[in-house]
Formats: C-alpha cells, structure tokens, sequence
C-alpha cells in the first residue's frame, strides 16, 4: 500500500512535459475534420451569445413590468406589446441557444468519434505489424486496455474537455463584456466567484485524478485476487482455504473502499465549497444591487440579468473539474497510444525488398547468432545446417536450448545478430515478409483457435482454399473423423479459445491449419507432445506424401518422434553439439545417445515396449 | 419514482447460467421486485439512511428557499415590501448555509452508503461462490462470473449514485411546483403545461434512442471483442499472414460502430434543443403571463423573477430522467445477475452438529457408491473399495471412467446418490467440511499458482513459518531452482507462474502440499509435456510426498503406478480390476491390454 502511494504521485497526474505534447498532438488530429471543427466553434460562440442574450431579455421584461407598477395603466398597451415581444423574442432566442448547443454537441462528439475510429484502425494496424520481440515484451491484456481505455479517455477528452472549455472561456468572454455593461460594480461582484471556483474545481480535477489512478491499481488487485481464486477454485476447495482467501478480499477490498470514501470526501466538499462561493457572491450582488437600484444606478431588470447570467455560469464552472480531470486522463491515455503509434516494427520489409523466388527448396542457417535482447545472453551461437525439399531435419536438446528460437528466425519473427538464413541462395532479410511468410508453415505447440468454425480456424491462412483441401489436411493430422463426427462438422464453432477441444486435438488441429498452408518449408515444434505414440505414427504415416514437396524440420523431446530424419541436430545451450543421423549419434556416445537411453530405460523400468533403437518400430 | 409494471415477474427461478450468454438483454425491463431486494441491502444501515433522506429535506427546503429570498430581496430593494433588504440578505445567507452543509451531507453520506452497500453485495457474492459447489464451476466460465463481480456490480454503483441525486432532485421539483402553484396558481398552472409535454416527448423519443444506445452499445463490444481476439492471436496472425485480411475486416467493423455511435449521438443531442425550447416557453409565459398578473396588482416583481429562477431549473429533473430510466434498466438486469449468482443453491452444507475429524486412522471406503453430473447419467455405479491407512492406490482408466469424480467425492466436492465415502470409518457429509480440509489435500493435474511470491503460494493457508516451508521444498528438490530465480523465495509469480515451466510449478504445488501436511493426498498426476530431464526429478518429488499418508494416485505414467501398493482399474464407472503390477499384467483384463497399447504413458 505504502509504496503505491509513493509511486502514484501527483507528477504522475500532471507530467508537464508529456501534457502540452500529447494533448497538442490530440488536438492536431481532431484538425484533420476541419469544417466539423470550425462549424462546432461557430455554434459554440452563437450559443455563447445567445446564453448572455436570455437573461438580457428577461431582464427587459422586468424592467418592463416595474414600469407597469411605477407608470400605472396608462402606458398598460404597449408595455403589454412590448412583453410579448419579449416573450416571443425569449422563445426565440431558447431555441436558437438549444440548436446552437445541441450542433456543437453532436459535432464535438462527431469529430471525437471519427478521431477515436481513426486512432482505432491504426493501433489495429499498427499492432499487427510489430514484430514478435514487441510482442513477447508487453503482456496481451495490457494493449487490449490500450486499445479499449486509453482510446476511451481520448476520445471522452475531445468530446467533452475540449468543447466544454472552449464554452466556458466564450461564456466568461461575452459574459465580462455584457455584465459590466450592465452595471460595474455589481457586475464584477457577479463574476467574483469566477477564478476563486475554477481553482477549487481545477485542484478538485487533479486530486480526483490521481485517487482514481490510485483506486484503479487497488481494484485491479482486487479483481485479480476474485478471478484468482475462481480460476483455482479446486485448489482453494482442496486446501479449504475459504477464510484465508476471504481475509484477502477483505484486504484489498477494504483498501479499495477506503479510497472510493476518499473521492466521495474531495468530490461532495469541493462541490459544496464551490456553491457556498456561488451563494456568497450572490448575497453580494443583491446587497449591492438593492443598494444600487434604490440609488437608481440600476434597474431591477438589469439586477435580474446580472442573477440569471450567474446561474447559467454555474454549471460550466462546476465543469472545470471535468475539464481538468479529462485532460490530465487523455494526457496519459495518449501517451501510452502514441507510444504504441510511433513504434517501428523491428523487422520489416528491406527497402526493395523482392518476393522470395522458391525453385529448390534449400534452407541454409550459415553460422547464426542470435539473443533476444542484444546485447543479451546468446539464444544461438554459430548454428549452421542445411535442408532440403524431401529431407527432415530433426532438433533435439534440454529445454531452453534454443530450438524454438530456430523455428522463429526461419519465419523472420526476430532478426539474427550474426550470420546469414537463406532460402535458396536469397537472404531472408532480403526478401519480402510476406512472401517468406508464405513459404513457412510452423506448427506449434500451443494453437491459437479463433472464435469461429473449425473451417475457417483450419483454412485459416489460406481462407479461400476449397473444402478437399480442408478435409485432406485433416484427415492427415488424423483431426477429420473427430470433426465429421462433431453436430456441425466443419461449421462447428470451436468456442472462445477452443475450450471444447482436447490438448491431442488442438495439437491436431494445428497440424492441419500448416498442411492447408501448403508450405516449401514446414517446422513441427513439439507440436505432437500431446498426441499419443499410435496417432503420432498415423499422423507421420498421412504426411509421408506431402513431405516429399517440402523441408521439414522436427522440433521434439520424444526422440521417437525425430528418429527417422534425415539429420538430427542436438543443441545445448544454443550452440549444435551433436550431429548425424540417428545410428551415428547413438555410436558417438554424447548427449543424445545418453538421451536415448534415459528415455527407454524410463520406459524399460516401466515394463513398456522399447521401440527398437533402429527401425523404432514396435516390436 | 415510478417504476412500471412489467411482464416480469413470472421470469424467476434457478436458471442455467451457461446457456444464457445471449439472453442478458431479456432483463431490460424493469422488476419491482429485484430492486426491492436490492434495497434490503440498505437494512443495516438504516440510521444512515435516516440521516440521508433528513438531509434532503432539509436541502431541498433550502433549494426551494433561495429564490423567495431573492424575491424578498427584489421587493424591498424596489420599495415593495414591507421588510427590509437586509433582512432579505440574512434569510438568503442562512438559506446558502444551509444549502452548502445538508448538500454535502446528502451527498456526501449517500454516495458513502452507496459505495457500503456495493462493496457488501460484492463481498456477499464473493463468499457465496466459496460455498456453492464445484458442480456450479464445472459449467460456469469464470469470466462470466467475473463480469457479475465487476460489470455487474459497477452497474449497480452507478445507478445508486445517480438514483440518490435523481431522488433528491423530485424532491426539488415537487416543491418548486408547490411554490409556484402557492405563490399564484393562475400563473403556476400555465407554466407547469410545459412539464406534460417534457414527459410526452420524452416517452416518444425514449424507445427510438434507445435502439440507437443499444446498437452503438453492441457494435462497440464487437469491435473490442474483435480487437482483443487479434492481439491474443497475434501470432498465428503474422505466420498466416492475415494482416491485411484482417485490418480490412476490423475496418468494416469499426465503421459500423462510428456510424452506429454517430446515430446514438445524433439521438441524444436531440433532446438538447427540445428542452430549451420548453424552458424558453416557460420563461416567455411567466415574462406575458406574469407581466399581466402584475399589471392586474396579483403579483410582485419579485415574484417574477423568483418564478425566472425556478423556471431555469424545473425541467433539470426530468432531463436527468431520461438518462436515469437507461441506467435503472441496466440495473434492473445487472442486479438480475447478481441475484442468479447468490441465489445458486448451497448444495454441500455442514449438517448441525457436525463432528470433527482428528484423530481417525486415514482409511478411506466407498459403500455402494452411484454417482453423476447429471441426473439419470451415473459416472459411478454401485462402487465399493477401501483403502487401507497409510496405503497408496493409484486409479487407472480410459478417461470418462470415473476417476476424477473418485477422487472429487473423497474431498466431498460433490455429495454422492447413493451409499456412502467414509473417511477414518465416519460418512463424510457427517464431518464438517474445514475437518475434512485439513485432512485432505489434493494435488491437480494443472498447477494452479496465485500472483504473490513463491514464499506466499507455497504457505497459502498453512500459517507455516520460513524454515519449514523451506525445509520441504528442499523435500520436493524444488530449493535449488527457486534459488536460481532472480529474488529467491521472494520472486514474485507474473501470470499465475507463467514464467516457471511447468515442471517448476509441478513441484511448488507438491512442496504446498507438502506444506499442509495432510493425512490423505490425492493427486491427478500431470500428463502434460515435460520433458525427461524434469520427469525424473518430478517422481523423485512425488516418493517424498507420498510417504506416509494415504494416498490416491490418478495415475498416467507407468512409473507411479508400478509404485503404488494396489492398483485399481476403472472402467464406465466400475472397478473392473485390482491388485498388484505383476498380478494385473499377469491377467489378460483391460489393464494388460491399456499398458500394451500405449507406450510409455496412460494417456488415451
């Protein structure tokens, strides 16, 4: 508790650098709807004018009326004359004032809307094309709240914030001018109020802020402790941890209440401070006025003005605290966008960059280097091998090794420090991503399923394919009798995440989605783990037909599942350690025969059949 | 406030929460009854409650006060009445006093009590989910309950906030319509016209603006929705190289939704101009209206004006209405929510008098067991088995032969349908709950680690101090790896462990177990991926965990099950097979042919 205090300062309310920047920037791109911005000004100050105009005639009609009282009957016809006159004039004037305000409104909210579209599609955008290392380094929810909160406070800032001062300062403007014509003295004792409310209200904006900013992280804990627990239901009913997990929520719920009490306090006292100014100025005014007009430097009409044009005041002052609060919110909401913007993928598109020209079929890795964050610790040293169309390479080594990392770099997910990856003769860096895309498929341990038919998540990167060559992929990673037999077949949804499906089956499935890809290169990492041993033969036994038009790179901890490459690599710490086929690494006596032998002898223990170490079928 | 009546009321009962993702908006209308329950929460604060509607009043009275001061003020400053300006002044100073302090008040201690009253029903959900039974999270996604505690209960907040200002508010026009009718009713009346026909437009313009609310409102969580699935798929995104695919798609989607929200915008500002056209009808009737009346000796000049300032005000309410009437909706139905999540029955309960389970010799016995999930389809049929103290059974079968529930109904997870569990010789629906926790523990097949330190998931419940939570995860051989992580014990677990493997977290889950120290422990073995190097260190693990206790193993490796003293062989919900290893191999049942057909592992 004591260092979220420490480190929700109020400098992290108003960061003076970023603030003027960001909210510039925002305002620059609500200027790319010029004649929505202007029209918004233009009925702005019309409603800014005609909110002075009201209470002017209102005050007319009382003078008008007195006459009646001072005058008698006499002038009785054209003081009635003259109030309808007003009267209509009133109406008039109210629904001008209410088009006006209800344009500018609907314009604001229309340039913030359209500013928040845009700024919607280009993170899209944006966040597509950064590259993995990005990826890897910022948590997926956290550029969800990007994208939903920040652009939320954004928008909310020019909607609201910016219209709502740019009325104020209209209002406070013609209101001056108006009132001292009015009568002076008591005119400025009317306006009194003014900056003693902006300032508790300004001050109310940032205070508000920053316990909000305080109560978010605290409600967030909270949330996550609930979810938390839900999520590890069994575990907490195992250990029938109820009170213990009901200590907690109480913890971090009474924290959150206690801040919630906090912003209730600074919120209803600034409020009330701020009308007790009002009220005050007004006991002012009236003091002066009545002396005034008993003096007959004012008129009960013109007192009446004066007092109508305070109460019309009032609320966009009391909205100063908004204004200051929205603006503090879009500052650091946008920060964090345009952080996002202004990224640069760390792996794009050479300049003239060509497409990647397949013919052979040769994957070269010469003497790669590689760590995650340079200058970091080395993933890959000196990896060099070479594949070709028809053969299978296997990777074998401790986790942490690097053998997913090799997966990546053949895609280009990350780029190499060192050493050179090509495909027949062209350097991957130097063709187009899109096109090197293409001609790799990697099969993956963990499928992402969308939420959508297990056609469309099948097809998935090549969704105008036709249904045979669906069903083809599937029935080779041994997925289509399962599909067939679900109430929708193909059409079937597979749920958010795929919940319905098995760990064998997603694995399956995602074999599936890289054979419809129809690759030159394909790369299978760990993606069998889940598939037991008599699947996995099926599965190796459908993909013989399809290999032969492809490199295949095997990435497995089951060595029976790598045993029959062409080539087998073992890795350990980045570096190759080891290499050949099965037969010669198991004579040479290294890590992979010692492998071979803690596999089996795991297995021999448990009295299961050993595949034999040569042909690895079962005897 | 009036809430209309609605179809409502016969909707009630105990419903299926995992079909109803799509039926939320049925709740829409309002029923009386759900917000009646809802302010039975306000039960026990009524002092507090007492010392809000006092506030009002005495706010409201203030409210209504000021401008007859003023009127006063006007009058005697124009030589019309009789007491003095001062005079006037001091009454409108006392008003705004008043005003200022009971304004705080009111809304100072009713947002107070809001918040109480949130924060209550969060909580009484929170404790509720702690009893119901796992039946209910066995269908129930948790983000869905999420949403109640969070969505839901936000919804609330917000209604209770603006329903306090909303009531203050009618408190407020009720009086000014009371103050003008009082001061001259021929005048009062003709103003008032305005307010009926406020309320007839109104109720044309609500249900047409309402669609438009509700269409931007779902075209907004389509893009979200659509946004949120991209990121988490970012991946497979880029390999398929779906971008521009997908940006085209998005794009589609997110013109939908501006136009959507430009149309609910459109309906909104609508009312703008609609209500200062009545507001300038009204001024425009008192300014003719009254300006005869005054003419006619009926009314003072004051009296205008004080008429002016209510006018400016009196439609406020009936504004605010309009956005209270959708907030009181989507109250209507997030409290409909909440109560479906309190009102799911408790189904496993201490029964009164509940003995303590102590001393007991850890047996464990299943007398004639029928078991399911759901009614007409038992998961076990008629099983009996006892495990002796101290022994250690590992449960095997092809998935959907009853394993887990075995293993469920031991914790009583679920009540059986017939026979009895009985643990140390006693039923286990006649113990209480917490005893049984205490003698069982139970380790899952996924680890489940909580945000925290590893110091703290390890302790979770146990109260234990440093050096025995480090002593038994030096048992479970887990000390050197935690030693090797940046901060030790104290290193904090992002993601619920995410950044351990899943070996790691395999064996933190064995050292709490460990931690708790139970005399029974039952443990559904991980098939996930690990890989060689880890698997022995795990099984390692898992001789220390097991000494001592009674045990049952839901075994997948062929390894735990050559070690445990009996095995028990499950088939559609009946034991087919027991007895050693070698006795089963030796047979030729199904537990011969299952170790011949998979290789190495259990797993089907």
């Amino acid at each position: 508790m004591l260092n979220m205090v420490d480190t929700a300062s109020p400098s992290r309310v108003f960061d003076m650098k970023t603030l003027p920047r960001v909210l510039g920037r925002l305002t620059r791109l609500s200027l790319r709807y010029p004649w929505r911005a202007a029209l918004a000004v233009f009925f702005a100050t019309g409603a800014a004018i005609l909110n002075i105009v009201t209470p002017h005639l209102l005050g007319e009609a009382v003078d008008q009326a007195s006459n009646l009282l001072r005058h008698g009957r006499a002038s009785q016809g054209a003081v009635l004359d003259r109030l309808l006159n007003i009267g209509l004039l009133i109406v008039a004037a109210s629904a001008a004032r209410g088009g006006f305000t209800g344009a500018y409104g609907y314009l604001g909210e229309n340039i913030a809307q359209r500013v928040g579209c845009d700024l919607r599609l280009a993170f899209f955008e944006k966040l597509q094309r950064l590259s993995f290392s990005y990826h890897d380094r910022v948590h997926s929810g956290d550029l969800i709240a990007r994208g939903i909160l920040d652009l939320e406070g954004v928008r909310a800032f020019l909607e609201s914030g910016v219209l709502r001062a740019v009325t104020l300062v209209l209002l406070l403007g013609f209101g001056t001018w108006r009132l001292s014509h009015t009568d002076g003295p008591t005119g400025l004792l009317a306006l009194s109020f003014v900056p003693f409310v902006i300032w508790r209200a300004a001050r109310m904006g940032a205070l508000l802020r920053l316990k909000w900013m305080l109560l978010q992280e605290q409600m967030s804990l909270l949330s996550r402790s609930m979810e938390e627990n839900l999520q590890g239901v069994r575990v907490v009913r195992a250990f029938s941890a109820k009170l213990f997990e009901l200590s907690k929520f109480d913890k971090w719920a009474d924290a959150a209440l206690q801040l919630c009490n906090q912003r209730i306090t600074i919120r209803m006292g600034t409020t009330s401070v701020m009308t007790s100014a009002y009220y005050g100025a007004m006991v002012l005014v009236l003091w002066v006025g009545g002396h005034r007009i008993a003096t007959g430097h004012l008129t009960v009409g013109g007192l009446t003005e004066i007092l109508t044009f305070m109460t019309i005041l009032q609320l966009p002052l009391r909205q100063v605290g908004m204004i200051v609060n929205s603006g503090a919110r879009a500052a650091s909401c946008g920060e964090r966008l345009f952080e996002v913007l202004d990224l640069e993928p760390a792996v794009r598109d050479a300049v003239g960059a060509r497409d990647l020209v397949v013919t052979e079929g040769l994957l070269r890795f010469e003497h790669v280097d590689f760590s995650y964050d340079h200058p970091g610790e080395k993933i890959l040293s000196d990896v060099s091998f070479a594949l070709q169309r028809g053969k299978t390479l296997g990777i074998v080594g401790p986790p942490g090794s690097g053998k997913s990392t090799i997966a990546q770099l053949i895609a280009r997910f990350y780029d190499i420090d060192g050493g050179r990856i090509s495909i027949d003769g062209q350097d991957i860096r130097s063709v187009t991503l899109s096109s090197l895309r293409r001609a790799v498929a990697l099969v993956q341990q963990e499928i992402f399923l969308f939420d959508t038919s297990v056609q469309e998540n099948v097809a998935y990167a090549d969704p105008w394919v036709d249904n045979e060559r669906v069903m083809e992929a599937a029935a080779v990673a041994q997925i289509h009798d399962h599909v067939a037999g679900l109430p929708k077949g193909y059409g079937t949804l597979v749920g958010e995440r795929g919940v319905a499906l098995s760990g064998g089956q997603r694995q399956r499935m995602s074999i599936a989605r890289g054979l419809v890809a129809a690759p030159d290169i394909m790369v299978f990492d760990d993606a069998t783990a889940a598939i037991d041993a008599v699947t996995e033969r099926r599965i190796h036994g459908g993909l013989k037909k399809a290999v032969r038009s492809m490199a295949t790179i095997i990435i497995a901890h089951r060595l029976s599942s790598l045993m029959h490459a062409d080539e087998i690599i073992v890795l350990d710490h980045g570096r190759i350690v080891e290499r050949g086929t099965h037969a010669r690494l198991l004579g040479q006596d290294g890590l992979y025969a010692a492998l071979w032998r803690l596999q089996n002898r795991l297995e021999k223990q448990q009295g299961a059949v050993a595949p034999d170490p040569v042909t690895g079928a079962l005897s | 406030m009036r809430i209309p009546e609605s179809g409502g009321g016969g909707r009630a009962g105990r419903v299926e929460f995992a079909e109803r993702a799509l039926a939320e908006e049925v709740f829409a209308s309002i029923d009386p009854r759900i917000l009646r329950r809802f302010l039975g929460y306000l039960g026990p604060y009524r002092v507090r409650l007492v010392l809000v509607l006092a506030s009002v009043a005495v706010y409201t009275a203030a409210q209504v006060g000021l401008p007859l001061a003023i009127r006063a003020a006007v009058d005697s400053a124009i030589g019309r009445s009789a007491g003095s300006l001062q005079d006037a002044l001091v009454i409108f100073g006392a008003l705004a006093v008043l005003n200022g302090v009971f304004g705080f008040l009111q809304d100072w201690s009713a947002a107070r009590l809001a918040q109480q009253v949130i924060f209550d029903l969060r909580r009484n959900m929170f404790s509720h989910l702690q009893d119901v039974s796992l039946t209910f999270f066995d269908h129930t996604h948790v983000g869905r309950l999420m949403s109640r505690l969070t969505g839901d209960v936000n919804a609330l907040q917000e209604f209770l906030e603006q329903s306090i200002s909303a009531i203050s508010d009618f408190f407020v026009l009720a009086c000014i319509i009371c103050v003008l009718l009082l001061m001259n009713w021929q005048l009062g009346l003709v103003t008032l016209t305005v307010l009926p026909l406020l309320v007839a437009i109104r109720a044309m313009w609500l249900p047409w603006a309402q669609k438009k609310f509700r269409r931007a409102r779902d075209s907004s969580s389509t893009v979200t929705a659509a946004l949120a699935e991209n990121i988490n798929g970012i991946r497979t995104v880029q390999e398929s190289r779906r971008e521009d695919l997908n940006f085209e798609r998005f794009r589609i989607l997110a013109l939908d939704n501006l136009q959507a929200l430009l149309e609910s915008a459109m309906a909104s500002q609508l009312m703008v101009p609609t209500v200062d056209i009545l507001t300038g009808v009204s001024m425009a009737i008192v300014v003719m209206v009254g300006g005869r009346a005054v003419l006619h000796g009926t009314l003072g000049v004051g009296a205008i004006v004080a008429f002016i300032f209510y006018v400016q005000r009196f439609l406020d309410p009936i504004r605010n209405l309009s956005m209270q009437y959708t907030v009181l909706q989507r109250a209507t139905a997030a409290s409909h929510r909440i109560f479906e999540v309190l009102d799911v029955p408790l189904d496993i309960t201490d029964v009164p008098n509940a003995t303590v389970l102590a001393a007991e010799e850890p047996s464990i016995e299943f007398r004639h067991v029928t078991f399911g999930y759901r009614p007409g389809r038992p998961v076990l049929r008629d099983i009996s088995l006892r495990i002796e103290p101290y022994q250690c059974v590992a449960l095997v079968g092809p998935t959907g032969s009853g394993k887990t529930s075995i293993a469920g109904l031991i914790h009583r997870f679920y009540d059986v349908w017939e026979g009895e569990v009985r643990i140390g010789g006693r039923d286990v629906r006649q113990v209480s709950q917490a005893s049984l926790g205490k003698t069982i523990a139970m380790v899952l097949q996924e680890p489940f680690l909580f945000s925290g330190t590893i110091m703290e998931n390890l302790r979770f419940n146990s109260g234990a101090d440093a050096p025995s939570i480090i002593a038994a995860a030096r048992a479970v051989n887990a000390h050197d790896f935690i030693l090797r992580l940046p901060e030790g014990y104290e290193t904090n677990l992002r993601q619920r462990g995410r950044n351990l493997s899943i070996g790691q977290r395999q064996l933190l889950s064995f050292a709490r177990a460990l931690i708790a120290n139970p005399k029974i422990l039952i443990l559904d073995e991980a098939t996930a991926n690990v890989d060689s190097f880890t698997e022995q260190e795990i099984q390692r693990a898992l001789r220390v965990l097991l000494k001592g206790r009674t045990s049952i193993v839901i075994a997948h490796r062929l390894a735990t099950i050559r070690d445990a003293d009996r095995i028990i062989v499950l088939d559609h919900g009946a034991v087919v097979e027991q007895g050693t290893h070698a006795e089963l191999l030796g047979g030729d049942g199904l537990y011969a042919s299952l170790h011949r057909s998979a290789a190495g592992s259990f797993d089907d």
